[in-house]
């Protein structure tokens, strides 16, 4: 488990140092929501009715953003072929990117959700909902994400190539984590999303490391 | 660095074959090498040198034939095979966002060696003195040395080193064959591609245009 704890050390001191990864996906995220108000109009009723599909729209765009870097920097620049010969099991070492991509994406979205619903009239019974369901959905986000990301290398444009993989992997989080809020909103029991999402995070976190370091042994050939 | 002795072992590959992009490489390629012993990789471009490293270390598949390490398949347990291996290809593995020091002191910790081995290995390959600085200032031949560096506190018997002379002026080149003798005096194996000299005595060479589709078809 050591090569677990050195290579997210290494990886978040990475993304710290490049400050910019962190401040790009909460600044997207922000802009998008506002982009959403401005269109709608300064409607309150329509703008807090929208609001959870909103909130959890333009945050799975934004853990979207730093995705396809996750695996192609190393892939570029030799450290992969480093890491898949460190001795470190290539899942752990899967497990560990995509933890740090969660610290710096998923937890930075989770702390900004709350500012950007506000603006957005969420109401506030629901602000409880919309963390917990981001809490439990953002997680799976990364660990899609991850096998995607190892999925596009190689690949020109990978960008594109991995919302196209991505985004229609990410309709069921979205489905279930939105409908956590409106729950709450109309004061709905959310048990059945949570449990729809933790669900789905399980799965995510059994299978995705599996298949995300079988797929970079595959892009290494 | 210096330590003590790796325990004798022995490295095998047979009647291996490789195909990339459709195009077969070279075919019935068989080697064999021992604690101490040290290979080099001869042939013209494109003679599939680099593929053959790759190989061995287990990162690219052949289409035929067998690694075997002690006879064990290495394909059995490739993460227990990277593990005894340090690699050093044509890309650097360097961070520009880290230090030479940073970039150096994470794989030793990866492969659990003393930090005293990382001064060691900054002192061999006379990058000390940049230690600290962020590795985007490094030039090309730096960048190189910082590599080198990595295999040699990898603490690995098994180096596999491709065109490890590429970029370096003398005294680095001094420095890499001072510390390719010791790790051979120590029982360790190296297999290296160079266009270059040989410039280790007991080196012997593996000529890939031997094995070639065209040769043997001859």
């Amino acid at each position: 488990m050591s090569g677990f704890s050195t290579i997210l050390r290494r990886e978040l001191t990475l993304s710290l140092r490049s400050q910019g990864d962190v401040m790009t996906v909460i600044a997207f995220f922000a802009i998008a929501a506002a982009l959403f108000a401005f269109g709608v109009g300064p409607e309150l009723n329509v703008q807090s009715r929208i609001a959870s599909g909103v909130v959890w729209t333009t945050a799975l765009l934004a853990a979207l953003l730093s995705l396809e870097r996750l695996f192609a920097l190393d892939y570029e620049d030799g450290t992969l072929d480093q890491l898949m010969l460190s001795g470190t099991e290539p899942i752990a070492m899967v497990l560990a990117k995509t933890l740090a991509h969660w610290l710096t994406t998923g937890l930075a979205l989770l702390i900004a959700a709350p500012v950007v619903a506000l603006a957005l009239q969420l109401p506030t019974q629901a602000y409880g909902a919309l963390m917990m369901s981001l809490a439990l959905g953002t997680p799976t986000l990364s660990l899609l994400g991850a096998v995607g990301a190892a999925l596009i290398l190689g690949a020109k444009r990978g960008g594109v190539l991995l919302s196209l993989l991505l985004l229609p992997l990410y309709i069921p989080i979205l489905i279930f984590g939105a409908a956590a809020v409106e729950g709450a909103t109309l004061g709905l029991s959310t048990s059945a999303p949570y449990a729809v999402l933790g669900g789905l995070l399980v799965a995510a976190l059994t299978l995705c490391p599996w298949a995300a370091a079988s797929a970079l042994r595959h892009a290494l050939e | 660095m210096s330590g003590q002795k790796f325990p004798a072992a022995e490295f095998s590959g047979a009647d291996l074959s490789c195909r990339r992009g459709g195009r077969t490489v070279f075919t019935g390629l068989s080697f064999r090498i021992v604690s101490g012993e040290v290979i080099v990789l001869r042939g013209p471009n494109g003679s599939g040198k680099t593929t053959l490293l790759r190989l061995m270390a287990g990162l690219a598949r052949a289409v035929s034939g067998t690694l075997h390490w002690n006879d064990a398949d290495i394909a059995d347990d490739l993460c227990a095979h990277g593990a005894r291996l340090g690699f050093a290809g044509h890309l650097d593995a360097v961070k520009s966002a880290q230090t030479v020091r940073e970039n150096i002191a994470f794989w030793a910790s990866l492969r659990g060696a003393a930090p005293t081995h990382v001064d060691q290995a900054l002192n061999t390959f006379g990058i000390r003195h940049l230690s600290d600085i962020p590795a985007r200032v490094l030039s090309a031949g730096q960048r190189h040395r910082v590599a080198l560096a990595r295999v040699a506190v990898s603490g690995a018997p098994l180096w596999l080193l491709d065109e490890p002379t590429n970029t370096l002026d003398d005294a680095a080149l001094n420095a890499l064959r001072d510390t390719l003798s010791a790790h051979l005096q120590r029982g360790g194996m190296i297999v290296m591609a160079s266009h270059g000299d040989l410039f280790l005595p007991q080196a012997r060479a593996l000529d890939l245009r031997q094995t070639q589709p065209a040769a043997i078809a001859a």
